[in-house]
């Protein structure tokens, strides 16, 4: 079977996501739980998860995941990560047997910690440093994928149905403060455990429903700045202009929704003179960063999240609260599963971002 | 009145529940099922919970009662009959809607009513009694869009881009509609509650569904839309 990145076949999916703003941690099994109802949207494709704070114990190491074809491949990748870092524990995923999970790879997960060294002799920081070492092994050494490499954080991911998912990964076994998750069904690549949602680049990930169409024009601009666009799904490149903006740009999390959802130039040419300079500026420098087509994406960071419609709201995504908790679904169902009683429920409008973050003074 | 438990049934199942139950029927612990009542006839169903995308999908003349909050594309392609939800809609609500009625007591997401149409008798009607999400009557071709905004305080009761692409039918906001931009391609006619015509009377069904006072609802600004001609894009895509 060809790969992701080999071929592309011209997506319907569900999005869904938990976060405690008190940081309590919660188990994997309400999240998995969320996306029976809306088992229709996805076709067995794929299926996946994010969870933040569950490495406490580890919290100050890279946690890497990573897909393996054998174990030769996992000996070379090994070797050249202990070229940059300190493997603090190298350990298997638990996982469990089940009819509806097959053809699994070797999964693995590393906790890392960059060689000062290395760092000092290349001159650039840890967090760029991970971003390239992750770039490297994906385009370079073939049959290895990192598919996670954030700190106190994991992206879980396999072909199957989410639900089936997350019992294949044990997910009622970690605790964490925030959860994403996805069901693939998908539209312009064959389905591949590497091209599951999310996708994870340090402590970024995104999760998505949609398919963008401006694709190729955000992948040319984004490769300029070092990022490899290998699988050709376009959830990539959404994490990839993330940590641009976020990290490397350092724009707040709504100048960066200004920039992936800018309003209309007809929208902007009605605000206040001050706003719409704003606006044209990031809409003008970061041209190269619209994404259009329909969208609806949940993009993880430590502490929070934000929630994003297109602009012309394409996909639906529905928000509910109660109490410390939000909660965040392509269908009033999945929250209504997680949470049956509300405070309160709305559908957040296009290019509408949504920031839930958990409150000051929390150590997560 | 037969009741189905409906708590983790799957649609097929529960459709097929449904159609063999021959009278009315309440479908208890509802969550996310599609397609609900899809292409029934003769019978009532009330659902308690939330039905999933597409409920009443081609929907003949059955009448479906929701209790709480409906999802997305309520009412796709229906036919004939009624659904009344008592809770807010997600997007697309009557899309492609050929006969029938909707009536929403709450808000409607984005393009309620898109591709609406109507041949001869078939007038397909929404209700929608607060407010109404963007692209409203998207691709209107026919029908009534009716938006009451009740209690509603910002002061716009629609989204943007309301009527984009309109060639036939009516919608009538419940506003003056002083901040609402509408295309070039129709007409605003601005009425009082008593000029309204044969529209009262889905505002009167409304108020009578919902338990509102009809002559305090109708003592209000009102703004008729129209298309501007019978065909309001001529030459735009040819040279026709």
């Amino acid at each position: 079977m060809k790969k992701e990145g080999q071929i592309r076949i011209p997506s319907g999916c569900a999005i869904s996501a938990v976060i405690s703003k008190d940081g309590e941690r919660m188990s994997g099994e309400s999240i998995t739980n969320s996306m029976r109802p809306m088992h229709d949207r996805s076709n067995g494709l794929g299926g996946g998860f994010a969870a933040y704070g569950i490495y406490p114990e580890h919290k100050d190491e890279y946690a890497f995941h990573i897909f393996f074809d054998d174990n030769v491949t996992r000996e070379t990748c090994e070797r050249f990560l202990k070229e940059g870092f300190e493997m603090v524990k190298a350990e298997l995923i638990p996982t469990r047997k089940i009819p509806e999970i097959t053809d699994e790879p070797l999964i693995w997960r590393y906790f890392l910690s960059p060689l000062k060294s290395v760092l000092a002799s290349m001159q650039i920081d840890e967090k760029e440093f991970v971003v390239r070492t992750v770039m490297k092994i994906n385009t370079e050494i073939k049959g290895a994928y990192v598919f996670s490499s954030g700190k106190n954080m994991g992206a879980f991911k396999a072909v199957g149905f989410p639900e089936d998912v997350g019992r294949f990964y044990r997910l009622e076994d970690y605790g964490a403060y925030m959860w994403t998750a996805h069901g693939r069904y998908p539209t312009n690549t064959p389905g591949w455990w590497g091209g599951a949602h999310p996708f994870a680049l340090l402590d970024y990930s995104v999760v998505h429903n949609g398919e963008i169409s401006s694709y190729d024009a955000n992948r040319r601009f984004i490769e300029m700045f070092g990022y490899k666009c290998n699988l050709q799904t376009d959830t990539e490149v959404i994490t990839y202009i993330a940590d641009y903006l976020l990290r490397r740009q350092e724009l707040t999390l709504e100048e960066t929704a200004c920039v992936i959802a800018a309003p209309f130039w007809d929208t902007i040419r009605r605000k206040p003179e001050e706003e719409m300079k704003k606006l044209s500026y990031l809409r003008n420098v970061f041209s190269g960063l619209l994404i259009t087509g329909p969208f609806s994406i949940i993009l993880g960071f430590k502490g929070g999240l934000m929630a994003l419609n297109d602009r012309l709201k394409l996909r639906s995504m529905v928000v509910g609260e109660k109490g410390d908790k939000v909660f965040i679904a392509s269908e009033e169902a999945a929250i209504r599963t997680m949470q049956p009683e509300l405070d309160r429920i709305y559908s957040p409008a296009g290019g509408q971002p949504v920031i839930v973050k958990v409150k000051e003074g929390i150590v997560l | 009145m037969k009741t189905i438990n409906a708590k983790n049934s799957e649609y097929r199942e529960l459709n097929r529940l449904i159609r063999d139950c021959n009278d009315n029927c309440t479908l208890k612990d509802c969550l996310g099922q599609r397609f609900i009542g899809a292409g029934m006839s003769d019978r009532n169903i009330t659902v308690e919970g939330t039905p999933g995308n597409a409920l009443g999908a081609y929907l003949n003349n059955a009448n479906i009662t929701v209790k709480g909050n409906a999802q997305d594309a309520v009412g796709d392609t229906m036919n004939d009959g009624r659904i009344t939800i008592y809770g807010n809609i997600g997007d697309a609500a009557g899309y492609a809607m050929r006969g029938g009625e909707i009536y929403i007591k709450g808000n409607a997401g984005y393009r309620a009513g898109i591709h609406m149409k109507e041949y001869k008798d078939k007038v397909p009607v929404i209700v929608i009694g607060g407010k109404a999400g963007s692209f409203l009557g998207e691709y209107q071709a026919g029908g009534i869009i009716i938006v009451l905004g009740i209690g509603i305080s910002d002061s716009q009761i629609v989204g943007n881009f309301p009527c984009t692409g309109m060639h036939g039918g009516k919608m009538l906001l419940r506003s003056d509609c002083k901040n609402v931009i509408f295309p070039k391609n129709v007409n605003t006619v601005h009425l009082s509650g008593e000029q309204l015509n044969g529209l009262s009377v889905y505002i009167s069904e409304f108020c009578k569904l919902f338990g509102y006072d009809f002559k305090t609802i109708i003592n209000s600004d009102f703004t008729l839309i129209t298309p501007d001609s019978k065909n309001p894009y001529k030459q735009m895509y040819v040279m026709n």
